[in-house]
């Protein structure tokens, strides 16, 4: 399929997914899977990074008008969708020339791991303090971090594992 | 003027995130204020009309349980119509003067597109908007008790201010006494809200009743919320109340939106005293 046609694909799967379905599972009372985080890992790399900034922020914000966060989930998104480069340089060892032939699902699952890990991670920490937005209850955030965390990686695991082509 | 291209040349990465990471601080902080119209809000009607789409196939689940909670209403309401029509035979004589027509208050029926209750700061969107009537600030209710003040409105849909939400605070008072205090919310337990700022000499009992209290523009009076569940009265300069709600705010189905007319004009009056 035509690249850009699949991208498409990605960011209004992904949108809707996660504003008609995932917004509103409260597992345990509170616990969502912020899932569109997915967009950032599974976005080609490539040497002009505005048009990938663009998209997340069109992302991100729309998924703030359907939950009514103001620009909460825009901001962490953002933050990872930058943040990106540097963790790739960091686990995979790339560089600029690599970038090209660079492909998630073909690298080893333990690095794969780290970096979603780390990303999401950072991405529900910045999330849930601005969603708490004072210092009081940190605790709390640490705990919906983790929690959260856990489920959307499930998610995204699960998902990569169905999604990918057996050859 | 050459560094200065080719400061941009080498930042500009790093510059275009920085402004999309100030318009996105622009927009949560924009919408942390009750006041500030704002522009990202579900009562657009894209938003809008795809949440309708989605409620209009999820609330086939509740309808058992709107009948149910539809004939308890007009129970109550038709027992507030035998005592009151109990109270005019006792009168000489009633009084219909059409000129006076004091109406104060209107009432509009409204569905519950997206329900919000797991966050800090909760939001509700409702299908009806400033085509029907609905603007800033008025008053949301069900049967059970409140759910929240709109804050955001577009031609056909209204964002409400859940009280579920941090920001939220309602006049409230004792049922039995005429002590207010104010309600607020916590952000943990979406069946608790807290009442402060009441005063120390109100008597308080477990299992009391909390209705508005009227001393707002918003909220007619002896609106329900919900009963006292825990009381502490230690040291602590705030007599902070726990409340336990009437509402269950998990499953909301349609709503009252109320529209006082007396607001602008006791606003105004308000406004001069200041």
């Amino acid at each position: 399929m035509n690249s850009s046609v699949r991208l498409i694909f990605l960011f209004f799967g992904l949108l809707f997914l996660q504003v008609f379905i995932l917004n509103n599972i409260h597992f345990l009372g509170h616990i969502n899977p912020y899932l569109y985080i997915a967009f950032v890992f599974l976005y080609p790399l490539k040497e002009s990074r505005i048009p990938f900034l663009f998209y997340t922020f069109l992302l991100g914000i729309g998924v703030d008008f359907f939950s009514d966060s103001g620009g909460i989930h825009t901001f962490s998104i953002l933050i990872i969708a930058y943040a990106r480069l540097f963790f790739v340089k960091l686990y995979f060892r790339k560089i600029a020339t690599d970038y090209a032939f660079f492909k998630l699902k073909s690298e080893p699952f333990g690095k794969r791991f780290n970096y979603v890990v780390t990303l999401t991670l950072i991405h529900h920490l910045i999330y849930f303090s601005f969603a708490n937005f004072s210092l009081q209850n940190f605790s709390e955030v640490i705990l919906n971090t983790l929690f959260s965390s856990i489920f959307t990686l499930i998610l995204y695991f699960l998902g990569s594992y169905i999604f990918t082509k057996i050859e | 003027m050459q560094q200065i291209i080719y400061f941009f040349q080498k930042f500009k990465y790093f510059l275009f995130f920085l402004v999309l990471e100030f318009i996105a601080l622009f927009l949560i902080f924009n919408n942390l204020s009750f006041h500030k119209s704002k522009f990202v809000n579900s009562a657009n009607s894209i938003t809008g009309g795809l949440y309708s789409q989605s409620s209009n196939i999820s609330e086939y689940f509740g309808l058992k349980e709107e009948n149910k909670l539809l004939a308890k209403e007009n129970t109550r309401l038709r027992n507030l119509l035998a005592k009151s029509s109990a109270n005019l035979g006792t009168k000489d004589s009633i009084i219909l003067d059409t000129i006076n027509f004091n109406q104060k208050y209107v009432f509009t029926t409204a569905k519950i597109i997206n329900n919000n209750y797991a966050k800090d700061f909760n939001f509700i969107t409702i299908d009806k908007g400033e085509n029907q009537g609905i603007q800033k600030e008025m008053a949301v209710i069900n049967s059970r008790g409140v759910i929240g003040i709109t804050d955001n409105t577009t031609n056909n849909y209204a964002r409400v201010q859940s009280i579920l939400n941090k920001n939220s605070k309602i006049n409230a008072r004792l049922k039995n006494s005429n002590y207010f205090g104010s309600l607020g919310w916590d952000g943990k337990d979406y069946n608790t809200v807290q009442l402060s700022d009441i005063p120390r000499q109100a008597p308080l009992k477990i299992g009391d009743t909390i209705e508005t209290g009227g001393k707002s523009t918003i909220f007619p009076e002896g609106i329900l919320i919900g009963t006292i569940s825990e009381i502490n009265k230690g040291n602590s300069a705030d007599n902070k109340v726990n409340v336990t709600l009437f509402n269950d705010m998990s499953n909301l189905g349609y709503v009252h939106i109320i529209k006082n007319f007396d607001r602008i004009e006791i606003n105004q009056l308000e406004a001069q005293n200041e």
